[in-house]
């Protein structure tokens, strides 16, 4: 198991091998496909971003409401393939990592490995278990969007296991090899 | 005639699907320690107990299981000598907008084109039948996208048989990966028509995960081959590998055209979401 904090430096970033356990903490940020939407086009308008995409961790996922009294709901995290026509443009404008579930597209492995970036699994409908892991939550962008709208998440020791490294490894892809 | 007021059904209703996001079925709870259990791979086995950790969680009421609560889809069986006395599909969607809001579930029903919430996580997905008797029994389950999504729904050609059937559904199982959340409970609904053997499907979900089609010997052998096969496929709870792709696989038929093959498989991920209640 690693320990690793985001946003992430390059050497974390090479260190990590598809394949590893990882506990993360740091900051991150949610986005899943109507704010990658908006995003793709602020990008494209040359706007200003509600957050600096450089050496970020991005997670797909759209949390319960809180109940009174607590941070954050359930948030584990959503299917990736869906961002994956919108991830190659914000990889290019500095992202760093991804947190979601499942295989991605050629086309965005491709750019996790020219980029130099990272793609990680968490443990999809453990949402109970995640949320004890969120230490602060604070919607940053797009509340009309609700459970869409951009949350930065504070996170402490949050499971994940890396899918695609910076060179190049895919681990769906060796599992199906095996 | 027995005659039930709305109120009751909007009450039941918003439990129901409270119910179904913050308590996983029993069935399902024990099939996955008994496939914790088999498991042989250590990381798959280890996901698993995590998986049962995760609904001890849920069940103490403040996180729902999963993010991911669902659309309600509710199947509505009424007696023939029962009646509400107003609107059921009203106080139906009344209770799921009011089950939604009160349980802190997230509203995930969009208009399709314009993708805009409706705020409200209605309208539900009602499905009606007719029964004897006077009661009236409400079966809902509340299904996220994941899994969802990766349904299909296939013609085949009579020609084709029982292999074409299992070879579509191990292509569907295959794609659905690792991102639908396996271990998977696997519907699949053969005949009918186009929107019947759908139906089929989907509804198979709702029976115990312990019940095979004891109705129906070829139904129930393709269920036995479909469950081997698909544990063969390496694929293992969450996509990391292992024996645990599927915990059951429910096989519905009915018959259909003699120029026809219908076959839908609808993928259930392992947050199997479902109560039936009878009023």
């Amino acid at each position: 198991m690693k320990r690793i904090t985001v946003p992430l430096d390059s050497e974390t970033i090479e260190d990590l091998e598809t394949g590893d356990e990882v506990m993360i903490s740091g900051v991150i940020y949610t986005m899943r496909d109507a704010a990658h939407a908006k995003i793709t086009e602020m990008i494209k308008k040359r706007a200003r971003l509600p957050f600096d995409l450089a050496n970020q961790v991005i997670y797909y996922c759209g949390p319960t409401p809180a109940k009174p009294g607590n941070i954050i709901g359930s948030c584990g995290p959503t299917t990736s393939s869906r961002m994956d026509s919108f991830t190659p443009l914000l990889l290019e404008h500095g992202l760093k990592g991804m947190i979601g579930k499942g295989e991605r597209s050629a086309e965005v492995k491709d750019a996790i490995h020219k980029f130099g970036a990272v793609y990680f699994s968490a443990l999809g409908g453990l949402g109970a278990d995640y949320a004890r892991d969120v230490k602060k939550s604070e919607v940053i962008a797009f509340p009309e969007l609700g459970p869409e709208a951009i949350y930065r998440l504070e996170i402490e020791d949050f499971f994940a296991v890396v899918i695609d490294d910076a060179k190049g490894n895919d681990l769906y892809m060796q599992l199906s090899v095996n | 005639m027995r005659i039930i007021p709305p109120e009751l059904i909007t009450q039941k209703v918003a439990e129901l699907v409270s119910d179904c996001n913050y308590f996983l079925p029993h069935d399902v709870v024990n099939a996955l320690k008994e496939a914790a259990e088999n498991e042989d791979d250590k990381k798959a086995k280890t996901i698993l107990y995590k998986i049962i950790e995760n609904h001890k969680t849920a069940k103490k009421g403040v996180y729902p299981l999963c993010q991911d609560t669902g659309i309600a889809v509710v199947y509505l069986e009424s007696g023939n000598e029962v009646s509400v006395s107003g609107d059921i599909y009203r106080a139906i969607n009344k209770g799921v907008e009011e089950g939604y809001s009160k349980s802190f579930l997230r509203k995930s029903v969009a208009n399709p084109l314009t993708r805009s919430n409706t705020g409200t996580n209605t309208p539900a997905i009602i499905h009606t039948s007719l029964i004897k008797g006077p009661n009236i029994r409400i079966s809902i389950m509340t299904k996220g996208a994941g899994s969802e999504n990766k349904g299909a729904m296939k013609m085949l050609s009579p020609a084709d048989g029982a292999q074409a059937i299992m070879d579509f559904v191990l292509e569907t199982v295959k794609k659905a990966g690792a991102s639908a959340c396996p271990p998977y409970i696997v519907g699949v609904g053969i005949g009918g028509n186009m929107e019947t053997c759908a139906l089929l499907a989907k509804k198979s979900l709702l029976r115990s995960v312990n019940d095979f089609n004891g109705g129906d010997k070829e139904a129930l052998k393709l269920e036995k081959d479909l469950l081997r096969e698909i544990n063969m496929l390496g694929i293992g709870p969450l996509g990391f590998g292992g024996r645990t792709t599927a915990l059951a696989v429910k096989v519905e038929t009915f018959p259909c055209h003699i120029a026809s093959l219908p076959v839908a498989v609808c993928i259930q991920c392992h947050s199997a979401r479902h109560k039936t209640i009878t009023i």
